[in-house]
């Protein structure tokens, strides 16, 4: 389980505490958090999950695969910090995580 | 004029209901809303049923939209296995399957799409399924299996899936296609043979040109299934994957405009101004190819949904948008995105037989679809060119040394 904070783009918090195992996107649209779209439901097909991983937890979300790279790569308002967030799987260890939408998914 | 405490009625509870229910409320919407649902599961993904689910990679808690607690927490009425047997647009009622009614001041329309079946011999044995439902899926995993023989009868993506998803789960495959190559009706010759191909290597076997006329039985169950040639292909399941129909009557029995499903504007409205309707069931306008028709897709249930729900709470439209698609097999990632309307010219950016390639329709110099194997640069600028109706260089489209970026620039 952790504890995660969405930031929607006009500043909105929603704090939801997540099972492991689950993503972050799943976790976001499971508990309607407006911002985060996941057209394909977790394929990293479609780059609608985006999100700004806080700096402090870069390190600890991973890295990307090369087919999220490339998806990003095509994205809206791309930023060294985006993430796709149905990529981003949920541990203990990401207890406080906090990650921010993007104005626009789309 | 915007009523947020309006009575809601959504018909279906697939992923376009689902979802229109969730957004509604997420848009601030405070009245009553009932979700009527024929299956006895809440709102789920359907797409992972021929893909991740069917090899076992996903679960039912994993294929819900939404927790079942959400929809009481949310004050969404969730009725489970009931139908809406007719609409009263006179007193604006509903009636239901359990034999109550309910009122509404606006109702949608989700009751989504079934699958055709074969109108042949032996097409009700056991054994002969459908994929569509959680429940079609839970049957075809029980049966699918190390040394069964699975027939699958329709080449086209749901068909390929289930090829793909049977020979994972051990399996010994074969595809029958009545048209003389795979998705016919929806790729084009490059793609078809490239598919073909790539089943092949993981052993499924194909009958192309090939139109089932019976499905043999022993005891109900079915044991094989007979061509038009005479010969019979013997088997321990079939899954039917031959398109899917509308389920429109009820709008058709009270009135609505129709035509391959339900007419609705870009709000998602229907010609009873009361009503909306979203997701397969609907035929809608799309700007961009100044034309109208039905699609059967994740995107554009959720898309419709947006605009129900927009225009219910009184929000800006959402943009318009460029439809799309996907489809995974064996490791092989497929992005649609676009219709192959009108189309002069096909144009093949990388070599197939590296299993990453992408398939571009143009309507001169117009991109009007693409189809990306293992190739996300390529969906995601041609999807954006499809949506801008901005013209390419085509000899750049056609040199993948020159990057997605600069052909777009």
């Amino acid at each position: 389980m952790a504890k995660i904070t969405y930031i929607e783009h006009d500043g909105t918090e929603h704090v939801i505490d997540v099972k492991n195992g689950l993503s972050v996107m799943e976790g976001a649209v499971k508990n309607n958090v407006p911002g985060i779209d996941a057209d394909c439901g977790g394929a990293c097909a479609c780059a609608t999950c985006h999100v700004y991983v806080d700096e402090a937890w870069r390190e600890k979300t991973g890295t990307s695969s090369a087919m999220e790279e490339s998806m990003l790569d095509f994205a809206e308002n791309v930023e060294p910090n985006s993430r796709l967030s149905c990529q981003i799987k949920v541990t203990d260890e990401l207890d406080g995580l906090v990650v921010r939408m993007p104005e626009s998914q789309h | 004029m915007t009523d947020l405490t309006a009575h809601v009625v959504i018909l279906g509870a697939g992923h376009a209901g689902g979802t229109a229910a969730a957004l509604l409320r997420q848009y601030g919407h405070e009245g009553p809303i009932t979700l009527v649902g024929e299956e006895p599961i809440p709102p789920y993904q359907r797409p992972p049923l021929s893909k991740a689910w069917l090899k076992g990679e996903a679960d039912a808690d994993s294929l819900a939209l939404k927790p079942l607690e959400f929809y009481a927490e949310h004050d969404i009425d969730f009725r489970a296995s009931t139908v809406a047997t007719a609409i009263n647009r006179g007193a604006k009622r509903v009636a239901l399957s359990d034999g109550s009614e309910v009122a509404y001041d606006a109702l949608i329309i989700a009751t989504g799409a079934h699958a055709i079946a074969l109108p042949i011999p032996g097409a009700d044995l056991a054994g002969v399924m459908f994929l569509r439902t959680a429940a079609d899926a839970e049957q075809l995993k029980a049966t699918v299996g190390p040394g069964k023989r699975l027939a699958v009868v329709g080449g086209g993506y749901i068909g390929l899936e289930v090829a793909a998803s049977g020979r994972a789960l051990g399996a010994e495959v074969v595809v029958l296609e009545r048209e003389p190559r795979l998705l016919a009706r929806v790729a084009c010759e490059t793609l078809s043979d490239f598919f073909r191909s790539q089943h092949e290597q993981h052993g499924v076997g194909f009958e192309l040109g090939a139109t089932a006329v019976a499905f043999e039985g022993k005891d109900g169950h079915v044991t094989g299934v007979t061509l038009a040639d005479g010969r019979t292909i013997a088997c321990d399941a079939v899954v039917v994957g031959v398109g899917a129909a509308p389920n429109d009557q009820i709008a058709r029995d009270c009135g609505l405009e129709t035509a391959r499903g339900i007419v609705v504007d870009l709000e998602a409205r229907t010609s009873d101004p009361a009503i909306f309707a979203i997701g397969d069931v609907a035929h809608r306008p799309m700007p961009i190819y100044d034309r109208m028709f039905r699609m059967e897709s994740v995107p554009n249930a959720l898309e419709q949904a947006k605009q129900a729900a927009s225009a219910i709470t009184g929000r800006a439209p959402p943009a318009g948008e460029t439809p799309w698609q996907w489809s995974d097999q064996y490791d092989l990632k497929l992005q649609i995105a676009g219709y192959a309307f009108d189309v002069d010219e096909i144009i093949v950016r990388g070599d197939p037989a590296s299993a990453k390639f992408a398939v571009f329709h143009l309507k001169g110099d117009l991109v009007q679809s693409v189809e990306a194997i293992n190739s996300p640069p390529e969906f995601m600028m041609g999807k954006q060119l499809i949506g801008a109706r901005r013209p390419v260089d085509k000899a750049r489209l056609a040199d993948p040394s020159v990057s997605m970026k600069e052909v777009a620039a």
